[in-house]
């Protein structure tokens, strides 16, 4: 049952991702880059890992990507003309990208070991409690700095969408 | 056999990774350069997730927490960028954003 629901969530997610990359218009690139976070959540939710599923569904496939559709409607971002690329690239940018996704495969095989397969309810720590409780006893410090952060991202966000530019 | 191997979730966000870098190199459009980033950092987060998973740890979950308000962080800032960008150029094609390199 987990396998089959692995594989189901798993295709579905590389096929999104295959279309992003392939579609010319951005709209549609973003629409499936909708459909892999989605499954991306269903697989954290197979890993036991509840609060980040919710945050995923509502921060990245709602906020981020909402604000990526509002910018592509704002801009009315067409489709994309492709000019005649490099010999170089046309010649060496696949090889080179399956022997990169090769590498990652083989370092990812190094740890499998029997026994550790992934089950629903394999793993309880996830829950929002336990998320809470490392997030204000643990990392503490990283969680203050992040406020800071979002703040100065908001004030960047502001001052760079203002009337004029100097 | 019902149990999934952890290395299928890390063979997964290799390819989501190869993809997002292909996307990254590939393309032209800003904004879909922008989104393979996003694509980047989701199969970065997968492999954080189950390695949480493997080592019976929350720490995974707390670092895609982080991840996750980064990007939040770096979607607002570099949308408005683009819309700069795009008020002053009028295009959305990085090959016509040259200017700092001459």
């Amino acid at each position: 049952m987990d396998v089959v629901l692995f594989l189901i969530f798993a295709i579905i997610a590389v096929v999104c991702a295959i279309n992003v990359v392939v579609q010319t218009h951005p709209i549609s690139s973003a629409i499936s880059l909708i459909g892999v976070m989605g499954s991306l959540a269903v697989l954290y939710l197979l890993l036991g890992a509840e609060f980040v599923a919710a945050a995923q569904v509502i921060v990245y496939a709602g906020a981020v990507m909402v604000l990526f559709v509002f910018v592509i409607m704002l801009l009315n971002a067409g489709r994309e003309t492709v000019r005649g690329r490099s010999f170089m690239v046309q010649l060496l940018g696949v090889p080179l990208l399956i022997a990169f996704l090769g590498l990652l495969a083989w370092i990812a095989g190094q740890f499998y070991k029997p026994g550790t397969g992934v089950h629903f309810g394999g793993f309880t720590g996830g829950s929002p409690i336990a998320i809470g409780r490392a997030l204000f006893t643990t990392y503490l410090l990283p969680f203050e700095i992040t406020s800071i952060l979002v703040l100065i991202a908001i004030v960047g966000a502001v001052v760079l969408g203002r009337k004029e530019m100097d | 056999m019902s149990e999934v191997p952890v290395s299928w979730f890390l063979t997964l966000s290799a390819v989501l990774f190869a993809l997002g870098v292909a996307g990254f190199l590939f393309r032209r459009n800003i904004i879909t350069v922008f989104m393979s980033i996003e694509l980047m950092l989701n199969a970065v987060n997968l492999t954080f997730v189950t390695f949480s998973y493997q080592l019976k740890q929350v720490s995974g979950h707390l670092f895609t927490f982080f991840v996750m308000v980064v990007a939040a962080a770096e979607a607002a800032v570099g949308l408005a960028i683009i819309l700069t960008v795009f008020k002053n150029r009028a295009t959305l094609n990085i090959d016509e954003m040259n200017s700092m390199k001459d």
